[in-house]
């Protein structure tokens, strides 16, 4: 075995350490964001200042006694968490994190940081985080259970319509990119103009990035859209039937999503690893810093607006944010047509 | 060697998800075979050098149309097709529509069997140009659709037209709007 190869599987597995860390470390910084917009402390016994509480709460989770409702579909109510689990992982694979690097020396030719390098990389991400709405869909009916059956109604509702805006709006940046390829649209970010404003796409496409946030809230389910999930109306929504490990792979997938969706806007708006005073071989950090930030916007919004109605949901959706993304679109392109001509 | 096996996996897993998708009683299954056929059809096109048409296809079939067919069959919550209900006369002597139904897959049958004997007389249109580096590259791809077959491709967008605003008229009730 050449040491390229290890070299190569050792960050895919450091890739997805990475991805099950986050997804506990977001629901601490969850509760610990939550407890101080609230005015408390958070989770604070277990570990210094609760950090070993999603620890606990896994350890617990899985302790649980395993239901499954007697009248729920045996394969599919097994399948549905795995599926949305395995999409969410999945779809990461596609997501550069870091320059090319040799590790200081230690190989003879660069790596790229990351999974895979695929040149249609974008919509492989996009294919993959629209399968997982099979997870949460299977989850709902699978249950047989009439709460359950709404959330994963609304889920599917509710995902088609933003996916549409979510896809426009990558269509633009694409435009300005001139590749489907992640690596390359992050490296058409590198630079400045006027020397100090750098060069990313959030500045040429800010109404973009904008739709792109909402449509990801949307798409990940989180308040003020978490519809499949509404408490007040729906119990716990597609998971209320579902306990112990099978409960749990659910908001890890979401957190996970959630992950993914900021990794990708953070390539896609913001540059990626590109970034003032550190040098290539540390953009990571940069990136690290980019999508911490994001992930911290999405807490602060989901504990900031309560939740919409559901007929506001879908007309916003296909009244307002659906024909911005379009418009946006034309206006792009028109305007790279004309600065490229 | 090994793309062989990949090829003869993937082609049977199309195959045999294809067959499930008929044989199965819950309407539910059904609709998850045909995803997996799907999914089975997108790895032998990246095995053909085709990763956007791989893509495409997950996006548009096993993204967007399957939920849709999902949702469907979720909210008319169809029951499973129950076997002491079934009328066992064969579907070509029963009266009506059935009966037409069945003369048209009689129909699609011979047309599947006539089409595959055909198979080896074809030029395959793009290969046949003879750049691998057509399907393999977007921006080719994009150029030869919007050139060279730009009459099908309008065609098709305006039969979608077509059966779009079909939808709309047949879903609007009397008297609305």
């Amino acid at each position: 075995m050449d040491l390229r190869f290890i070299v190569q599987l050792a960050i895919i597995g450091f890739t997805f350490f990475m991805l099950i860390n986050a997804s506990a470390l977001l629901v601490l910084a969850e509760r610990k964001i939550m407890g101080f917009m609230q005015q408390r402390y958070g989770p604070y016994l277990v570990g210094p200042h609760g950090l070993l509480q999603p620890l606990a709460d896994i350890l617990k989770l899985l302790m649980k006694e395993e239901l499954r409702p007697k009248g729920a579909d045996r394969w599919l109510f097994t399948l549905a968490p795995i599926l949305s689990v395995t999409a969410a992982f999945a779809a990461f694979a596609a997501v550069p994190w870091g320059a090319e690097t040799t590790f200081f020396g230690l190989l003879d030719e660069p790596v790229s940081l990351g999974v895979a390098d695929i040149n249609v990389g974008v919509l492989v991400i996009f294919a993959i985080t629209s399968m997982g709405v099979y997870g949460i869909v299977l989850a709902g009916w699978s249950s047989n259970s009439k709460y359950s059956l709404m959330g994963g109604l609304r889920a599917s509702a509710q995902m088609i319509s933003y996916e549409l805006s979510y896809a426009t709006t990558l269509a633009a940046v694409i435009l300005l990119a001139g590749s489907l390829s992640l690596r390359e649209v992050v490296d058409s970010q590198a630079g400045t103009w006027f020397g100090f404003i750098p060069h990313w796409f959030v500045f040429l496409q800010p109404v973009g990035f904008i739709i792109y946030m909402i449509a990801g809230v949307a798409e990940t389910n989180r308040a003020p859209f978490d519809f499949p999930e509404a408490e007040q109306e729906l119990v716990a929504g597609y998971n209320t039937e579902y306990s112990s490990v099978r409960f749990a792979l659910f908001p890890q997938a979401e957190y996970i999503n959630m992950t993914t969706m900021s990794a990708v806007a953070t390539d896609l708006y913001l540059g990626g690893w590109h970034g003032p005073f550190l040098p290539p071989e540390y953009g990571w950090i940069w990136f690290l810093i980019k999508v911490g930030a994001i992930l911290f916007t999405y807490i602060w919004v989901r504990w900031t607006l309560p939740r919409y109605r559901y007929d506001q949901l879908m007309q916003f959706g296909w009244k307002w944010l659906f024909p911005a993304s379009v418009i946006n679109l034309v206006v792009t392109a028109a305007l790279v047509l004309f600065f490229h001509a | 060697m090994p793309e062989t096996l990949i090829f003869w996996g993937l082609s049977g897993l199309a195959i045999l998800a294809s067959a499930l998708v008929i044989g199965q009683r819950n309407p539910m299954y059904s609709v998850l075979m045909l995803i997996a056929s799907f999914g089975a059809l997108a790895g032998l096109y990246i095995q053909l050098d085709a990763p956007f048409v791989a893509v495409a296809q997950i996006i548009i079939y096993a993204g967007a149309i399957m939920v849709l067919f999902l949702f469907v069959v979720m909210l008319l919550n169809a029951p499973q097709e129950d076997a002491a209900e079934w009328d066992r006369t064969h579907p070509l002597r029963q009266t009506g529509i059935t009966r037409f139904g069945a003369l048209l897959a009689l129909l699609l049958v011979v047309q599947l069997t006539w089409a595959l004997l055909q198979v080896n007389n074809v030029d395959v249109p793009v290969g046949a140009q003879g750049d691998p580096e057509a399907l393999r590259s977007v921006r080719t791809l994009g150029r030869i659709l919007f050139t060279d077959y730009v009459f099908a491709f309008e065609a098709t967008s305006i039969l979608i037209l077509v059966a779009m605003v079909g939808a709309v008229v047949l879903a609007r009730r009397e008297g609305e709007g």
